[in-house]
């Protein structure tokens, strides 16, 4: 019994991590700047690629990891800077501008490196509980999204960053009226996002194939995870997570995938016309 | 019906649009005596993206929905044409699929935009939304290799696509070549005049006044809803005319004309040649198209990169659209003129005449 509780468990954390994983990013982007940076799965493809990139140069697993997210984020400070810095007062063309961007940078990744490179293998190790053997680095992803939710809580709620990061958030003039460098957090905010992002393709670099096209296999969890979660992300998107999570993990047991991920954008598309703006606008009101 | 025509919400008017559109007409009916087979049917290919491109425009530059969901309806309608061809058999029947294939996704359309719309979704959720949809149908045809999946006697085939449905035809004859290319010219003729008719119409007015400010126009009396819908059923429906007559002109379709590069060209076009604009965005798409395919033979990725670059720069530089504001630049230069006045007939009366160049 209590392996088949476990087994459940298992499966839903693997959904769970891989929205989490793949949604952080986008999520505090939108959330501070209200900008739906389209690129997001090409800065996600990029930490797989840097990933895989120092592993064959013979850089142990995790600090090739560290190191890719590392690089993603300091690329997102310098597209913040020479492009979607322009963009803040028209959200739409922010969002047609990533998108140049994110067709540029897979279609050159194609032209340069071709369609696969060569992976490095899903690292070994795996438990049994009653009859049943799991991965134990699907764990460390659970794990690993956990961590990134309560860092990200660290940073946002504990820090002088985070209240000043909130304060922008909240009111970006006032915020800059009483001397917040708004346009350095804003920085920072982005880099911070791409910088999950790219720690998301570094954490499943070593569970999947690498193509320049890789990004689009996270984008759709990632949109309708930011799209339940609503305005508020802070609070929105690990109860978004868990929520999407159910739903994906019962379709997945018992249809496979492809009718998990359909029946999850159903569930968006229903959830949308009872609660347009998304779960953390029930949260906030339960709180007042 | 004449003040239909040239009325406030589109640019180019007057006798001197009109006639340029005429020569322009005129040159495009003849063409195909002075071309060979090869360019008619080259033609014809662009041709058929054009209907996409003026759904967006009406959505997105009249009624301000920025849709990424265009593939979506493209494909929707695309492969219920092949389906419907391939169980209804060939000859006349094909013309019954087509039209249905068109309805099917205006429903689809119907079915999705009253959840977005209902649900107020707008703005850059409304995209997302949309994209998402788009995206999981192109993952979900990808995988439907198997002998399975399939609908009647047509098989889906995974990513290699559906093939095996009979082109357009009337009884024993095959609309392609320069017919079809006649039936597009005659298509878009009808589609771009209608277009402006309904947006120059009363409905039209309520389209762009939601478009301007949705609470205002909801204060006036209108439930705004419902022409938002309207005009995202028809929107898509253009979107699905494209993909029925793509699948009908190259008898097959496959996922990737839905999916992730495909989804962003419409985009590209619409924004590149200039939202606001109807015939601003024919002539731009048109150019575009053109452009691309020469490109794409020798590379496509080097053609895709160009049009990312494209969409970057447009935004940049030209957020309302370089084929539009190079249009009205020609026109404040235009010497010996007064400016604005005679102004927008002649800026088309240039682009049109680029067209056929």
């Amino acid at each position: 019994m209590s392996a088949e509780l476990f087994s459940l468990f298992y499966q839903f954390a693997d959904v769970f991590a891989f929205l989490i994983l793949s949604a952080a990013g986008l999520a505090i982007v939108f959330g501070m700047m209200g900008v739906i940076n389209m690129a997001h799965g090409e800065f996600i493809m990029c930490g797989a690629y840097v990933t895989v990139g120092l592993v064959n140069l013979g850089v142990p697993l995790v600090i090739a990891q560290i190191l890719a997210a590392l690089t993603a984020g300091l690329i997102g400070v310098a597209v913040e800077f020479l492009i979607v810095r322009r963009f803040y007062k028209r959200p739409l063309d922010s969002l047609l501008a990533t998108w140049g961007l994110s067709l540029i940078v897979t279609q050159s990744m194609l032209l340069i490196v071709g369609s696969a490179v060569r992976g490095i293998g899903t690292p070994e190790g795996s438990f049994a509980i009653g009859g049943y053997t799991f991965s134990s680095y699907r764990l460390v992803l659970f794990g690993c999204a956990v961590a990134v939710l309560a860092g990200l809580y660290i940073v946002f709620m504990k820090t002088r960053f985070g209240v000043i990061a909130r304060a922008t958030m909240q009111n970006a003039a006032m915020a800059k009226a009483l001397g917040a460098r708004t346009g350095r957090i804003y920085a920072i905010s982005f880099g911070i996002g791409t910088g999950l992002a790219g720690l998301c393709g570094a954490l499943y670099a070593p569970t999947m194939t690498l193509i320049p096209t890789m990004g689009a296999t996270f984008v759709v969890e990632s949109f309708v995870t930011v799209v339940i979660g609503g305005a508020n992300v802070l609070l929105g998107t690990a109860p978004a997570a868990v929520f999407l999570a159910v739903i994906r993990m019962t379709l997945n047991a018992s249809y496979g995938q492809i009718i998990g991920q359909i029946g999850m954008l159903f569930a968006v598309i229903l959830i949308i016309r009872v609660l347009p703006e998304g779960l953390s606008s029930v949260l906030v009101r339960r709180g007042r | 019906m004449f003040k239909l025509l040239d009325g406030p919400q589109t640019l180019g008017r007057g006798k001197i649009f009109w006639s340029c559109f005429f020569v322009v007409l005129v040159c495009a009916l003849i063409y195909p005596l002075f071309a060979d087979s090869y360019d008619v049917g080259n033609f014809s290919y662009f041709l058929i993206w054009i209907f996409m491109a003026l759904g967006l425009c009406l959505m997105w530059g009249y009624g301000g929905m920025l849709s990424f969901g265009q593939t979506f309806f493209f494909g929707v309608a695309g492969y219920s044409y092949g389906v419907l061809a391939i169980n209804m058999g060939g000859g006349t029947a094909t013309i019954a699929a087509l039209v249905l294939s068109v309805v099917v996704a205006m429903i689809a359309a119907g079915i999705l935009g009253y959840f977005m719309i209902w649900g107020g979704i707008s703005g850059i959720f409304f995209g997302i939304v949309t994209l998402s949809a788009t995206l999981v149908l192109a993952f979900f045809l990808g995988q439907t290799a198997g002998p399975e999946w399939h609908i009647g006697t047509a098989r889906l085939n995974g990513f290699n696509g559906m093939k095996g449905m009979d082109p357009l035809a009337v009884r024993d004859f095959y609309i392609e070549g320069s017919a079809l290319y006649y039936v597009m010219i005659a298509l878009i003729v009808v589609v771009y005049i209608a277009l402006r008719m309904l947006v120059n119409s009363g409905i039209g007015n309520v389209i762009v006044a939601t478009r301007e400010n949705p609470q205002r126009a909801e204060m006036l009396g209108y439930d705004v809803r419902k022409y938002q819908l309207l005009t995202f059923v028809i929107g898509s429906g253009l979107a699905g005319l494209s993909g029925a007559l793509y699948t009908s002109w190259g008898q097959f379709i496959t996922p990737s004309s839905i999916g992730l590069p495909a989804a962003a060209m419409p985009i590209v076009w619409v924004a590149f040649s200039g939202r606001s604009d109807l015939t601003a965005t024919l002539v731009g798409s048109f150019l575009l198209l053109f452009g691309f395919q020469t490109i794409t033979v020798y590379s496509q990725q080097t053609a895709l990169v160009l049009m990312g670059a494209l969409l970057l720069a447009t935004v940049m530089l030209a957020p309302q659209g370089f084929v539009l504001g190079i249009g009205k630049l020609v026109v404040d230069r235009w010497p010996g003129r007064r400016p604005r006045d005679a102004g927008p007939a002649l800026a088309d009366a240039v682009r049109l005449q680029s067209d056929e160049t």
